[in-house]
């Protein structure tokens, strides 16, 4: 601990502190532009300038350390000269107009020139003026406010871990740009709106939506990944105008995905719902929300009186809040179906008879930090967990050594120190390979239903590496990503995952697709427990007569879209409880009744570290929109079922939650005991990868107008690593039919040799690509 | 030091040097004098010329490791120093090549030896690069200590026999000296330093009684401003308004309280940014506003120089012959 004196106080602070850590410690404000404590020190602005004692000039606070008895003032007169000879500098140059900045009102440069600039301007020459850039659909430039502090620069490249932008040529021609022809295409570019101190970096969306003080600041939770990043969403006339991050050093830190940040484009979209509708001898009419209950109701009576409650079955979107999922199953339940399923896009449910709890990601994300060994396993880890890939971006400068199985990789702007890319069906035999030499490596044992897999396969280079870099670790994580989840054989690869983890003694966990992918499994959203009930897939296989649809768009939230469609072709009555309407919707429900989004409800989200985020609506339900929690508690009260009278939500928390609405650590378990088939041979059929974009993910998203403009939301193509290309004797820009069991598409061809040969990247959740159905199987392609 | 890796790092626009310092390395890998195990020791040691692209900021020590990693050349924050971390974070030495190359006598020979070439407290020797209004401009080495007039003697004198009107005796970003104090001063640092300039790089900068001082400080301030890099508010800003309100009053259109402004900007930009190239905008402007006041005061209220034009003119067409 070093000594310092700031301002007369007296403090201690820990060995290799700053001068701006130490006052700000002790709450003493030093002006300051260019420095942020999650970046890089650049010392650039000199707005920081304080007196340091023996100094023979000021010094800048945020880049001197502080040495032992130091003392420094922050507003003695030489500090005061230094900061506003500075502060004079940086408006020679700026705009003097900030009542047309959209800036205007939250801008570091205006608030600070109240205190330390001058009344007039001594500057009588011209005016630099700076060219505007392109930097995409979501950010904003006027470059003639930038004061170059580089903030922008320096996110790009350390955060987001990729150098989007740049300070080009010198002096007073310094200018902040993209690489030439591009834009900034991080799905994080949003952030560097908030860390821009002045108005030269602003949100597209929101230009000049409203001013800062005409807006009030309410909390919520985002509902899109399975972080649950927390937000402040500024309301203006009841309706949202902009989501900013709520900082949340255990989470979201200050940051933001540009989908929590810009989803909430699609609360105003067209094709929201915002009155009942039924559909009556094939046409749409608006009704009453009594008509409509009590449609649904009867129906659902007479399906049950007709076939048996088993005939009725609920889907929910893993995005509903945790009273929504709570309400639906306990419907279904209370109807006398144990029909009720959230995991939408997955297509293995063996390991359902052993699960013992909610999977979930093991260990708080803010343990992240601590790794030193991860292994990811199946996983678009960048787009699918954004800010998770932030944090282990940063973890890795301090050491981390990340490991990865997939069968398509993108550059995850991270350091990977040993991947294996290979087809989807051998990723099991993969996974066999590291569990065996990890049992050579550490002389443990495997346990007995591994034994058999294991024998016949012989570890390569890569998996030995892996499975030392994962027994040298101190703290160790196995994680399974999406695309394991999803994955035709997802109870196998989680097994060997466990016993990965097992072996290597590290934690054990998933990633989680969605907001309440925990929370799907807390409220009972599934068929769990040896109960007679359907998952997901069997739903749709054996059709059921009735499906309660919550929040889900048919055509692409599930992993078999064609499958949905024709299930509920073959069904009497599907009723979708949903925000916003689609066409499928349109062409297969039977009753359409509109749900109040996030922003307009109260619900809890529980995130894939197990913490339960409760929020309550920012903005009143449009129009006829309602809670969904309150829907359902009118449907089972319309059928007399047991447990809907119930006043308000806090009822039904507390059936899920404990006293101080946390989780009860004992529901969260990873642990399956699953047996392991007859490893996979090596197919000579191409194989579909699907990913799923990350602003396709969910219904919200999706109808994001920005969000869909941007290069990560960008019509899929066929890609095919350059071997398989050659191999089908295609080209990289040609259009080719691509066939699947259920359907065909036709898309361009693209070479990506992160695809593992052998197979074909082909993106779910998109219109184009919607007719092949499944996620997974076989893919004929051909030149058209 | 035990150090394996020397760069020599030449200006850009420079190419002759850069060749014959080529050349040398040639020479001496193939004495054996450089590279792995040296004449059989177990020392090794191998030197390289970097070349870089003409920018001035890149003979700032910090800004050159930049530059040789392959980044674009701005100066870093010190702490930490090179000395910790320098090139590619590693600990690192940097000298001006004239330092370094006095070492091999000093070793031969002895300091006090080395110190026998100068004066007390001012040993060796040092190159001068003499332009400007001379007969001869070029290097000339001379033991510190020996007067400016032997220097400018060495240099062939002042051209056309006009008089002597200023010496920068360190490089542009020295304080300017009126002739008269520089031909009492001696060429070495105490002498300089006392006369209120310094003897920086030892680019000595002579103009005769044809130099307008306005005119000259608008080239050396648009130097200034087209050479900053950037990184820093007060020399980023500053370096544009110095030149600014300097080419204002070159043609004509100065403002009684210039002068008060560009001496608070300067004070406002030095000693507040990252490396000193922001004090070596300043020095100028405050030195030939300090000398030669009365040349600034004439063009501010009469709009046009205290030289006259053909004077002016005169001198400038020797100058190209
Ligand atoms: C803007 C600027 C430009 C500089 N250019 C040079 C240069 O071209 N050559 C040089 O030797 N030192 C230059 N320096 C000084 C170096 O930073 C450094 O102080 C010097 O090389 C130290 O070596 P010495 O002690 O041997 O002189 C420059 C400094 C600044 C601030
Ligand atoms: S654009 Fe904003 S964040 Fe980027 S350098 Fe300029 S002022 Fe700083
Ligand atoms: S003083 Fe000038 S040259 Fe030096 S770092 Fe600052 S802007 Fe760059
Ligand atoms: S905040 Fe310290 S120099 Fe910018």
């Amino acid at each position: 601990m070093l000594e310092i004196e700031i301002d007369g106080k007296q403090l201690q602070v820990p060995d290799g502190s700053t001068v701006m850590e130490a006052a700000t410690t002790i709450g003493a404000y030093v002006p300051h532009f260019c420095y942020h404590k999650k970046l890089s020190i650049a010392a650039n602005c000199r707005m920081c300038l304080v007196q340091v004692e023996k100094a023979p000039k000021p010094l800048p606070a945020c880049a001197t350390p502080v040495t032992n008895g130091m003392k420094v003032w922050t507003h003695s007169e030489q500090a005061v000269k230094a900061q506003k000879g500075v502060m004079e500098f940086l408006l020679i140059n700026h705009p003097l107009d900030c009542p047309i900045c959209d800036q205007g009102g939250e801008c570091q440069l205006q608030d600070l020139s109240v205190g330390y600039g001058g009344v007039e301007s001594r500057y009588q020459e011209e005016k630099r003026v700076v060219g505007n850039k392109d930097l995409g659909p979501l950010v904003s430039t006027d470059m003639t406010r930038c004061i170059n502090c580089t903030r922008c620069v320096r996110f790009t490249t350390e955060i987001a871990g990729h150098m989007e932008l740049g300070q080009a040529f010198r002096g007073e021609h310094a200018e902040i740009m993209p690489f030439v022809e591009k834009t900034v295409d991080s799905e994080l570019s949003g952030n560097i709106i908030d860390l821009c101190p002045v108005g030269a970096l602003t949100s597209k969306p929101f230009r000049f939506g409203a001013r800062a003080w005409e807006m009030s600041r309410r909390k919520s939770v985002s509902p899109h990944d399975s972080l649950g990043s927390n937000l402040v969403v500024q309301v203006k006339h009841d309706s949202v105008k902009r989501v900013l991050p709520l900082e949340n050093e255990e989470l979201n830190e200050c940051w933001l995905s540009d989908k929590d940040r810009f989803s909430y484009e699609a609360l105003s979209s067209s094709e929201r719902i915002t009155r009942p509708m039924l559909k009556q001898g094939g046409e749409w009419i608006e009704t009453d929300w009594q008509t409509a209950i009590e449609y649904v109701a009867n129906g659902l009576r007479s399906v049950k009186a007709e076939n048996g409650a088993e005939a009725i079955g609920a889907l929910a979107s893993p995005h509903s809040t945790l009273e929504e999922l709570y309400l639906v199953q306990r419907l279904v339940r209370g109807l006398g179906s144990e029909n009720v399923d959230f995991r939408l896009r997955q297509s293995d449910f063996s390991a359902d008879k052993h699960l013992s709890g909610a999977p979930w990601l093991g260990m708080p994300v803010a343990e992240i930090a601590n790794l030193d060994r991860l292994f990811l396993i199946g996983s678009f880890f960048r787009k699918d967990h954004p800010l998770i890939a932030q944090r282990v971006r940063q973890a890795a400068k301090r050491g981390l050594k990340v490991s990865a199985l997939n069968p398509a990789f993108d550059d995850w702007q991270l350091p990977v120190a040993n991947s294996i890319c290979v087809s989807p069906s051998e990723m099991l035999v993969a996974l066999a390979k590291v569990v065996k030499a990890l049992a050579e490596q550490t002389g443990r044992e495997l346990s007995s239903q591994f034994a058999d897999a294991c024998a016949s396969v012989t570890p390569d280079e890569v998996s030995v590496s892996i499975a030392k870099s994962l027994s040298s670790g101190r703290r160790a994580a196995v994680w399974l990503g999406n695309y394991a989840v999803q994955h035709e054989r997802a109870a196998e690869l989680h097994a060997f995952a466990q016993e990965i983890g097992r072996l290597s003694d590290a934690s054990f966990g998933v990633l989680g697709e969605a907001a309440n992918s925990v929370g799907g499994y807390i409220a009972g959203a599934v068929p769990l427990g040896g109960s007679a009930g359907k998952n997901v897939v069997q739903m749709l296989e054996s059709p059921l007569k009735a499906f309660l649809l919550l929040g889900i768009d048919l055509e692409f939230d599930f992993g078999n879209g064609v499958a949905a469609a024709s299930a509920m072709k073959s069904a009497e009555m599907v009723v979708v409880l949903s925000a916003f309407k689609s066409q499928r919707t349109l062409e297969l429900a039977d009753v359409v009744l509109p749900i109040a989004p996030f922003t307009e409800t109260a619900g809890i989200f529980v995130n894939c570290e197990g913490r339960a985020q409760s929020f309550h609506p920012v903005v009143k339900s449009k129009g006829e929109s309602r809670p969904g929690w309150k829907i359902l508690r009118v449907i089972g009260e319309t059928l007399g079922l047991d447990g809907f009278d119930f006043e308000k939500i806090d009822d039904v928390r507390s059936e899920l939650l404990s006293a101080e609405g946390k989780v009860d650590p004992s529901k969260l378990c990873n642990s399956v005991t699953v047996r392991i088939g007859s490893l996979p041979s090596v197919s000579s059929h191409i194989q579909r990868v699907a990913d799923i974009p990350i602003h396709a993910a969910d219904p919200i998203s999706r109808r994001s107008a920005p969000l869909q403009q941007t290069a990560d939301a960008k019509a899929p193509e066929a890609r095919l690593s350059s071997t398989t290309m050659a191999r089908l004797g295609l080209q990289s820009g040609i259009v080719v039919r691509v066939r699947s069991a259920s359907g065909e598409a036709s898309v361009v061809a693209a070479t990506d040799d992160g695809v593992a040969d052998g197979c074909v990247r082909l993106a779910g959740a998109h219109s184009i690509t919607a007719p092949l159905g499944s996620l997974y199987g076989e893919i004929s392609l051909e030149r058209m | 030091m035990g150090c394996e890796r020397g760069y020599n790092y030449i200006h850009g626009e420079i190419f002759e040097v850069y060749d014959r310092f080529e050349e040398a390395l040639r020479e001496a890998r193939e004495a054996g004098l450089l590279g792995k195990s040296i004449l059989g020791s177990d020392f090794s040691f191998d030197l390289f010329a970097h070349h870089g692209y003409g920018a001035y900021i890149c003979g700032e020590e910090t800004a050159l490791l930049e530059s040789i990693e392959g980044k674009k050349g701005q100066p870093r924050f010190k702490p930490p120093f090179p000395a910790s971390f320098g090139l590619y974070g590693k600990p690192t030495t940097i000298n001006n090549t004239e330092t370094f190359a006095s070492i091999p006598y000093i070793i031969r020979e002895g300091g006090d030896a080395f110190l026998a070439l100068g004066k007390p407290n001012n040993g060796g020797t040092k190159l001068f690069s003499v332009s400007g209004h001379v007969n001869k401009p070029g290097n000339y080495e001379i033991p510190l200590g020996t007067p400016f007039s032997e220097l400018l003697e060495l240099a062939g004198g002042v051209r056309g026999g006009r008089k002597l009107k200023a010496v920068i005796p360190g490089g542009s970003s020295a304080p300017v000296l009126p002739g008269a104090v520089m031909l009492d001063c001696t060429m070495d640092y105490d002498s300089i330093s006392k006369a209120g300039s310094m003897l920086g790089s030892g680019a000595v900068i002579v103009m005769d009684e044809s130099t307008c001082m306005v005119k000259a400080l608008e080239r050396l301030s648009y130097f200034y401003f087209e050479e900053s890099c950037g990184q820093c508010t007060p020399c980023r800003e500053g370096t544009g308004w110095l030149y600014r309100v300097v080419h204002r009053i070159e043609h004509g259109l100065g403002r009684p309280d210039d002068l008060d402004l560009l001496n608070s900007v300067t004070a406002n930009i030095m000693g507040r940014t990252i490396c000193a190239l922001g004090d070596a905008a300043s020095m100028p402007v405050q030195s030939f506003i300090k000398h030669f006041s009365d040349e600034f005061a004439f063009h501010i209220e009469h709009k046009k120089c205290l030289v006259p034009k053909d004077i002016q003119r005169d001198g400038s067409k020797i100058y190209v012959a």
